[in-house]
């Protein structure tokens, strides 16, 4: 079990492959030069060349990233201070305020998507606003992204060691001296996992977005799946390709990234 | 117990029952404001309209009736016809398949990792980490390309006998099988290898310095120590599994209509909202259930999820 045997090489060396399978072939024929998809045909770019002259793929990649951005920001924000306040405070309510934070966690997107879609509409009936467009998938994104900031957050808060801060005190620092020059610098690599994990759920969502946009705002996973549905183009793969291209960089950059806080953070 | 001891100290900080409610509002309260308004209300409204009837243009509208539960069980205009309970039995099944694969794979994968000298774990945990965050669209829509019935591996099933010619691998149930292991399989990896990290593996070497042999060291010493990411891993695969509507939808066919597709052809086509709520509010008090008798038939020991 601890040992690399044979057998344990084969299958995860299949696994492996298996899980890459999908991701080799989406690149190799983003070369393909067969214009509609079908049999390897020869080897060619200008799948690329013409991505950056199609203006939908261009609108859908700068939604794509204003969604992502916007709310990250605000659910790290509101994210952050939720767990930060769990881990600190009692108040009334507390217990099934914590099992409402497992929510998105436990519920399909789907059920999500279609709870706030019907919200919206009623919201819209009464009040003439919630028009579905970039504003409500951005509040719909920042809805499932707070609880899993605040998660991440508060076990990063648990680890933490209640010394430091009473030392703090006790050397006559008031509250908020002591939470901007002690707890907040001890709970960034917390704030920054959560607001990482924030972003990729985001840019990977795609059912929450489906149901909650509104004519104008697709984003690069909505485009896909539309043009999918119309049968797979050489395009469409070489979309994909740069998407998992930013994707591996983005873990890539991400394992680096973490690497210095290792001893800081447990888990 | 609480009321009566009103001050304490914590964090070097004395605060009465009233400042703590005042630091909580201040800090968790627009956080959950903001879930309690756009997520919970949300959800029980859902409830709500499941109740409620569908109007000629696909408003929501009363009378308040039992008729789309009625309706989801099989009794329609048309006699009963068990379609949709056999929808919930096929995404049930798919769910719980799909998790039973991705553990059968993710355990040799992640005790895989963790066998791993010290300078390739990295390596091979970074090549999880990539398909993890890669989008689920892309790596699904891919298989409509590899199961394609020109590409090779196509033909190397039908060389196999796996497959006959002229039957296509795509749309099938077969497709979607294969799509939802290599999608969710590192969700299970992740969670799971976590708990490979942190084995005390001298049990093992005592249960086998005690004469076990290898299957009973592992069911006995060694399986029992991961089994918290495990718990986590088959939560993070069950329920996006059974209310997947995406990977059904690329690659099976209108013989395999699952939860999530029933419930977005409800929204989007018919615009049967009413219907369509009674579905997703069926649907989640199956996850719901379904968690519950899984957290006490583990023994309440999935705690903490993340």
């Amino acid at each position: 079990m601890r040992r690399l045997t044979l057998p344990l090489w084969l299958i995860s060396g299949f696994l492996y492959a298996f899980m890459y399978a999908p991701i080799v072939v989406v690149i190799v024929f983003s070369f393909n030069s067969a214009r509609h998809g079908g049999p390897w045909m020869g080897f060619t770019t200008e799948w690329y060349a013409k991505l950056l002259d199609s203006p939908d793929k261009i609108t859908a990649t700068n939604n794509t990233v204003i969604l992502a951005v916007v709310s990250t920001i605000v659910s790290t924000v509101l994210g952050t201070m939720l767990g930060y306040g769990m881990s600190r405070y009692r108040f009334p309510g507390k217990r099934m305020f914590s099992w409402l934070m497992y929510i998105p966690v436990v519920i399909p997107d789907i059920v999500m998507a279609v709870a706030m879609l019907s919200f919206y509409a009623l919201l819209r009936d009464w009040l003439g606003l919630f028009q579905l467009g970039m504003t409500t998938m951005i509040i719909a994104h920042i809805t499932f992204q707070i609880p899993f900031v605040a998660i991440v957050v508060r076990s990063r808060m648990v680890g933490m060691d209640p010394a430091i801060e009473e030392a703090a005190h006790d050397l006559g620092a008031s509250t908020w001296q002591t939470f901007w020059n002690v707890t907040f610098p001890l709970m960034i690599p917390g704030v920054l996992a959560g607001a990482m994990l924030a972003i990729t759920l985001s840019l990977d969502d795609f059912v929450v977005s489906f149901f909650t946009t509104g004519p104008g705002a697709t984003t690069l996973p909505i485009l896909i799946y539309s043009s999918v549905k119309r049968g797979i183009t050489p395009d469409i793969n070489a979309l994909s390709t740069l998407i998992v291209l930013a994707s591996v960089a983005g873990v890539i950059g991400a394992t680096l990234l973490q690497r210095p806080h290792r001893q800081a953070g447990g888990g | 117990m609480a009321n009566k001891q009103k001050d304490e100290v914590q964090f070097g900080e004395q605060l009465t029952s009233r400042g703590q409610f005042l630091r909580s509002a201040l800090t968790s309260g627009p956080g959950i404001f903001w879930v309690v308004f756009f997520l919970l209300v949300p959800l029980v409204s859902i409830a709500v309209i499941s109740f409620l009837s569908r109007g000629m243009y696909g408003e929501i509208q009363r009378p308040f009736t039992l008729e789309n539960f009625k309706r989801f069980i099989g009794f329609g205009l048309f006699g009963y016809d068990p379609l949709y309970p056999l929808i919930v039995l096929r995404s049930l099944v798919l769910g719980a398949a799909t998790t039973i694969l991705c553990v059968l794979g993710g355990l040799p994968l992640a005790f895989f990792i963790g066998a791993m000298p010290v300078r390739f774990k990295n390596m091979a945990l970074t090549l999880v980490l990539i398909p993890f965050w890669t989008n689920l669209l892309i790596r699904t829509y891919a298989w409509q390309i590899l199961l394609a019935p020109e590409n090779p591996l196509a033909k190397l099933l039908v060389l196999l006998h796996l497959s006959s010619p002229g039957e296509p691998l795509y749309p099938s149930a077969f497709a979607i099988y294969i799509g939802m292991v290599c999608d969710y399989l590192p969700f299970l990896v992740m969670p799971l290898y976590a708990s490979v990290e942190k084995i005390d593996w001298s049990i093992a070497e005592a249960a086998m310095d005690l004469g076990a042999d290898g299957w009973r060291v592992f069911w006995h010493a060694v399986l029992p120590q991961v089994v918290p990411g495990l718990v986590a891993g088959i939560i993070l695969v069950f329920i996006p599994a059974m209310g997947q509507f995406v990977i059904p939808d690329l690659l099976g066919g209108a013989k395999t209509v699952m939860l999530g597709n029933a419930i977005q052809q409800q929204f989007l086509q018919s615009r049967d909202w009413p219907f369509g709520s009674a579905i997703t509010f069926l649907a989640m008090t199956l996850v719901m259930l379904s968690l519950w008798l899984y957290a006490r038939s583990a023994g309440e020991k999935g705690g903490d999820i993340l």
